[in-house]
């Protein structure tokens, strides 16, 4: 039996091409010698080395990695426990609304969210003289939101999808709640928490629209300088930025895709008594 | 405590979750403070009057002579917006745009899923994952990708001309037909994920007993697949079609000046012309209109997770 139509396999293969070959381009222009985006001018660094030597760009790529690192971290431990309520817990006051506000923010148009989190920090400042002023850690708040909404989803369909039997016998045997979320449930979601911690990650570090607006003078982060040089048409240093965060995440996620198959095979080979396992 | 209350206590199970129902207030607090707090002060600040100061808007409370606090809410921001045309227009096109992308995601993506779920079981991962992978890339910088690829001297332009298709460059730059390109590319893997997480659970059984039953292939995708899948096919379009009306990179960066959409109004609204209260009765309006998708979409999730 064919297990495919032919129609099926054609629109695979459209939508495949569809969703690499503008990617594939940038890469390829960030190579041209030309400054005429498109006009091939011959292979060249030069892009690259205009690149490393811009030190504006290279400002707001340390303050974008220090924002995403730190929502990134507290969003995977708030999302977390809030996963883990969504998850365990058939019922706590307030399940309906909590669960709404997990829900919104995978929906949530950007504009929406940044000029509210915004006018709650103008407020906040009017009343409590905090925050004073915004910049990085205004944005890591709005950040943090949004991760965490995305965490909780991951780490609750992850706990959902597992067997409670051995928390449940490790409590038996007179293990600490504390105890056994560290020793038991916290090794087992591990996969869910290291997605969702790079989920969060890329999240914080791809945000334009929110970061606008709870950002303040002097905190400019790498997507809102590109924003504001690609704005007028294309510009080839922002190829070879491109590419560069191309191969980072690619690579990255190379990794991880191969760390988790390896966690799986050894996994399936069980059963090794605990503590044996080799790396 | 008694001495009776203290030996019976060790009987009792404790509530194992209770440091977890303690923990929640965490993730709660923060929850309400930053996520459900911000939408209350766009209410309030949407009924305000613009003044030139910082912030620019007029207290909601007025203490008055007296003392006393009176409401000093007014309805004209959200008159203005709903009066005037090019609101309106905006609103109507955003619609338009977002609908319109919705359903050329679907047109693309239904294939895609149908045929990855219908893929050898080794390759399905991999599959998914080069649908996944695009979408851990910035998404501003794939929007930009696509200015490359439609400019005047872009890409496809230079193609056309090479082949002698056409004399002179087309204008595919800072059009609609940009738009929809820009966000079927950006959005296509929402579409894609709920659809195949659905098409994937289909039972085979099914399929085979329309087969043998006598269906033509094309008969039992029409009857059996394309119904059952019909859940997927909500989800998806609700996750492009939300974010898909309020989008503002898009149509900013890959639109021309009549691809006006809500998002991009408001952001102007915000940062060109420093008009707070109208971008807020603005940002309430998109909500209102959003509150019937985002309630569906909580309602669909919500029974998922009741069914897993």
């Amino acid at each position: 039996m064919k297990r495919h139509g032919t129609f099926v396999l054609s629109m695979m293969a459209f939508g495949f091409a569809f969703l690499y070959v503008p990617i594939a381009l940038v890469v390829l222009y960030s190579f041209n010698g030309s400054s005429l985006s498109t006009v091939w001018g011959g292979f060249s660094l030069r892009w690259y080395g205009e690149l490393f030597r811009n030190e504006e760009i290279l400002r707001a790529v340390l303050l974008s990695l220090r924002i995403a690192a730190l929502s990134a971290s507290v969003a995977t431990a708030l999302g977390t426990l809030a996963g883990m309520a969504m998850a365990r817990l058939p019922r706590f006051r307030g399940r309906t609304l909590f669960t709404a506000m997990i829900l919104t923010p995978l929906v949530m148009p950007e504009v929406l969210t940044g000029l509210s989190l915004l006018l709650l920090f103008v407020s906040l400042h009017d009343l409590f003289g905090w925050p004073g002023a915004r910049g990085g850690s205004t944005i890591a708040i709005a950040h943090i939101t949004f991760s965490t909404a995305y965490v909780a989803v991951i780490v609750r369909s992850r706990l959902t999808g597992m067997d409670p039997s051995l928390e449940e016998a490790a409590m038996d045997l007179g293990a600490r709640p504390l105890r056994v979320f560290l020793d038991i449930t916290v090794p087992l979601i591990a996969p869910a928490l290291l997605t969702g911690w790079l989920l969060a990650f890329t999240l914080s570090l791809d945000d334009l629209v929110i970061a606008s607006f709870v950002s303040g003078p002097g905190s400019t982060t790498l997507p809102m300088l590109i924003f504001s040089k690609v704005r007028l048409g294309v510009t080839p240093e922002i190829n070879a930025l491109a590419t560069v965060i191309i191969v980072i995440v690619a690579t990255g996620i190379a990794i991880a895709a191969r760390t988790m198959r390896r966690r799986e095979a050894r996994h399936a080979e069980r059963p090794a008594p605990l503590g044996t396992g080799t790396g | 405590m008694s001495p009776e209350a203290a030996a019976e206590r060790p009987r009792r199970r404790a509530d194992p979750q209770a440091w977890l129902r303690r923990a929640l207030a965490l993730p709660y607090g923060w929850l309400l403070l930053f996520l459900l707090g911000p939408f209350l002060i766009v209410l309030k600040i949407s009924l305000a009057d613009p003044i030139v100061a910082q912030p620019p808007y007029t207290p909601l409370f007025e203490v008055a002579e007296d003392g006393a606090r009176r409401l000093a809410a007014s309805l004209d921001n959200y008159r203005f917006v709903l009066s005037d045309r090019l609101y309106l227009y905006t609103y109507l096109n955003s619609l338009k745009l977002a609908a319109i992308s919705t359903l050329l995601c679907l047109l693309v993506g239904y294939p895609m899923a149908y045929g990855i779920a219908r893929a050898h079981p080794a390759r399905r991962n991999l599959l998914l994952m080069l649908v996944v992978l695009p979408f851990w890339i910035s998404f501003l910088l794939r929007v930009y990708a696509w200015m490359g690829l439609l400019g005047t001297n872009g890409t496809i332009n230079e193609l056309l001309l090479w082949a002698g298709v056409i004399n002179a460059p087309l204008k595919l730059l800072y059009t609609d037909t940009a738009v929809f390109l820009g966000m079927v590319y950006s959005y296509l893997p929402f579409m894609i994920l709920p659809l195949y997480a659905n098409l994937e659970r289909l039972d085979p059984d099914l399929l085979e007993a329309a087969a043998d039953l006598g269906s033509r292939p094309r008969q039992v995708f029409r009857d059996v697949t394309l119904p059952l899948s019909f859940p997927g096919v909500v989800a998806g379009c609700l996750l492009v079609f939300i974010p898909a009306m309020g989008e503002f990179v898009i149509p900013t960066l890959l639109g021309g000046p009549e691809s006006l959409m809500i998002g991009r109004v408001l952001f102007e609204e915000f940062f060109a012309n420093r008009d707070w209260p109208v971008a807020g009765a603005d940002a309430v309006l998109l909500l209102a209109i959003l509150l019937v998708p985002i309630g569906l979409f909580q309602y669909f999730e919500a029974r998922r997770e009741d069914e897993t």
